[in-house]
């Protein structure tokens, strides 16, 4: 059974407090040019997934507390969450960095031209929960 | 080969069984075939199977990372039933079933298919109304099937709740008498034994570690046990296509989740018929050991560890035990989980690819033990050919590309 912590309200639960939303950092190609989509960029919007053996990036939302979404790295072999951070940010750096595969390849263009995503942003596993509550607000201010 | 039969049991018996020939040969894997196929489970040993007795193809080899059948083909709840909602499903997952009758004879190996029936039960007006759409739909079909009231689920199945206080009343099912159940690690092993004395190879403990391309070509597979050179190749590796497909740089659209089933402590008969509850997701029906075999809900986030969570069986068990009160003080004897590959619209995938030599028949998902004599023959057809098989051409990869979905998810057993 998975324990998850929100790093939105700090709430710590097992699995049926959450809600699994599926596969994080997916663009809606219609968002930014809603006249020239190909059919191909649609299917990969709506079908295609990155379906790693290993470490992989996910929406998750706080069922039973907050209600708010918020993303989650987690191992699909071991089960173990690696970090949470918010809805609208990248992982952690060094996160980021164990990402392989298709992964590894979405971040270096996600990051490519901008400076390195500051660790402290996100909260890691076994921060205490009020770290998170200040964190994630905080860097939701400055971006 | 020599044949199995009571003769040969009797001659057997004589020597104290010491002397029955092993059923399928451990070659080593050869340097080149015409076509390899990656995944030796039920659909990748059926496949290479109608390959063989088709099509006349035997220098072929079937890989597989473990042992043969030890993935979801040893993990499913071997219920077997054709009774899906659109025309395309209806068509392969009954020539599925209807080569299941006879495939025991076929194969000389006892898969013990034993078609006694499949209740889909109703217990809300909307699952009434959408199991009667399904019947009208099965019937134009040509299916032997059809809606049964909740007197008649009563005397099928004796020992289900069927009081009209209880939190979902049984309002009636839809009942396929010639669904059932079959012995889904005998299908493996039949299915070996029956390539191998055909020629072809079947190679256990032999990872595949890459795919080897030259232009837009498949030439061979990279494995653990060295280079194997191939004509065409085949990927039938369910909840780890997606891995697979990536070494060929081919992107697919499924996602691998564990689905769990559990088996109870044997009992004697109590349940002749396999009883699917949609509503309250679950299923159930008894072995010959007389365990009673569970299963029902996917487990709802990525999981490649093969072991499922707690609440999935929770929420199972006491659904079950709502709908037959008889079950609430056994107990439960063993549990597993297998990663099952999940397309948008919960149908399979049965398809060329971009890359020439390239085939791949996945996206099963919840739904892929039934399946299996059906997909392996018009895979088989797919692959001698380089063309779809008419039963295969709508399953193709290009559906997602041009929105042609087949949607069963409103019509499994249930739902995921």
């Amino acid at each position: 059974m998975l324990i998850i912590q929100c790093p939105v309200c700090g709430a710590e639960g097992d699995e049926t407090d959450f809600h699994c939303g599926g596969q994080a950092h997916i663009a809606r190609p219609a968002t930014s040019d809603p006249d020239n989509i190909a059919d191909g960029e649609q299917r990969d919007y709506l079908f295609m997934r990155f379906n790693p053996k290993g470490l992989h990036f996910e929406r998750w939302r706080c069922d039973r507390g907050c209600g708010k979404w918020f993303h989650a790295a987690r191992d699909t072999v071991s089960l173990d969450f690696k970090a949470y951070y918010g809805i609208t940010e990248l992982p952690p750096a060094d996160v980021m960095k164990q990402a392989t595969g298709q992964w590894a390849d979405f971040f270096k263009k996600a990051t490519a031209g901008k400076p390195a995503v500051k660790e402290a942003a996100a909260k890691k596993i076994g921060a205490k929960a009020t770290a998170a509550r200040k964190t994630v607000p905080a860097k939701a201010k400055k971006s | 080969m020599k044949r199995y039969s009571i003769f040969s049991l009797a001659r057997n018996a004589l020597n104290y069984h010491k002397d029955w020939e092993r059923a399928w040969r451990s070659p080593d894997p050869k340097e080149e075939y015409d076509v390899v196929i990656v995944g030796a489970g039920g659909h990748g040993l059926a496949t290479a199977y109608y390959l063989a007795k088709n099509h006349g193809i035997t220098n072929m080899a079937v890989i597989e990372k473990g042992w043969l059948g030890g993935g979801n083909t040893g993990r499913n709840t071997t219920i077997i039933r054709s009774n899906y909602l659109q025309d395309p499903s209806i068509a392969i997952y009954e020539l599925a079933r209807s080569l299941y009758e006879t495939l025991s004879q076929e194969l000389n190996y006892n898969m013990m298919f034993s078609p006694r029936g499949v209740l889909m039960l109703c217990q809300t007006e909307h699952e009434l109304r959408a199991f009667r759409r399904t019947a009208h739909a099965n019937r134009l079909a040509g299916l032997d099937c059809r809606m049964v009231d909740a007197a008649e689920v009563k005397r099928i199945v004796p020992i289900i709740n069927d009081s009209p206080d209880a939190r979902y009343p049984i309002l009636g099912a839809y009942y396929q008498p010639r669904g059932g159940t079959g012995r889904h690690d005998a299908l493996a092993w039949g299915y070996a034994r029956a390539i191998d004395n055909m020629g072809v190879d079947v190679i256990q403990n032999c990872e595949v570690t890459g795919m080897l391309r030259s232009g837009g070509k498949i030439t061979g597979v990279a494995t653990k046990r060295g280079t194997i050179r191939a004509k065409k190749v085949a990927v039938v590796t369910s909840g780890h296509t997606s891995n697979i497909m990536e070494m060929a740089g081919v992107r697919m659209p499924v996602e691998s989740v564990c689905l769990q089933a559990l088996v109870s402590e044997p009992i004697k008969p109590v349940i002749d018929c396999v009883v699917m509850a949609n509503t309250v997701h679950g299923y159930m029906s008894q072995s010959d050991k007389g365990e009673l075999v569970i299963g029902g809900g996917a487990d709802p986030y990525n999981n490649y560890s093969q072991r499922g969570s707690f609440p999935a069986i929770e929420h199972t068990v006491s659904a079950l035990v709502e709908t037959f009160p008889i079950i609430s003080r056994l107990r439960m004897l063993r549990q597993w989980g297998g990663i099952v590959d999940m397309t948008g619209d919960r149908s399979p995938i049965i398809s060329m690819t971009d890359v020439g030599g390239l085939y791949v028949n996945c996206g099963w998902g919840t739904g892929g033990w039934k399946s299996i004599p059906g997909s392996g023959f018009v895979f088989a057809d797919t692959i001698a050919n380089d063309r779809p098989h008419p039963i295969a051409a709508p399953f193709g990869l290009n559906r997602f590309t041009e929105g042609r979905f087949i949607d069963e998810s409103v019509a499994a057993a249930v739902a995921h």
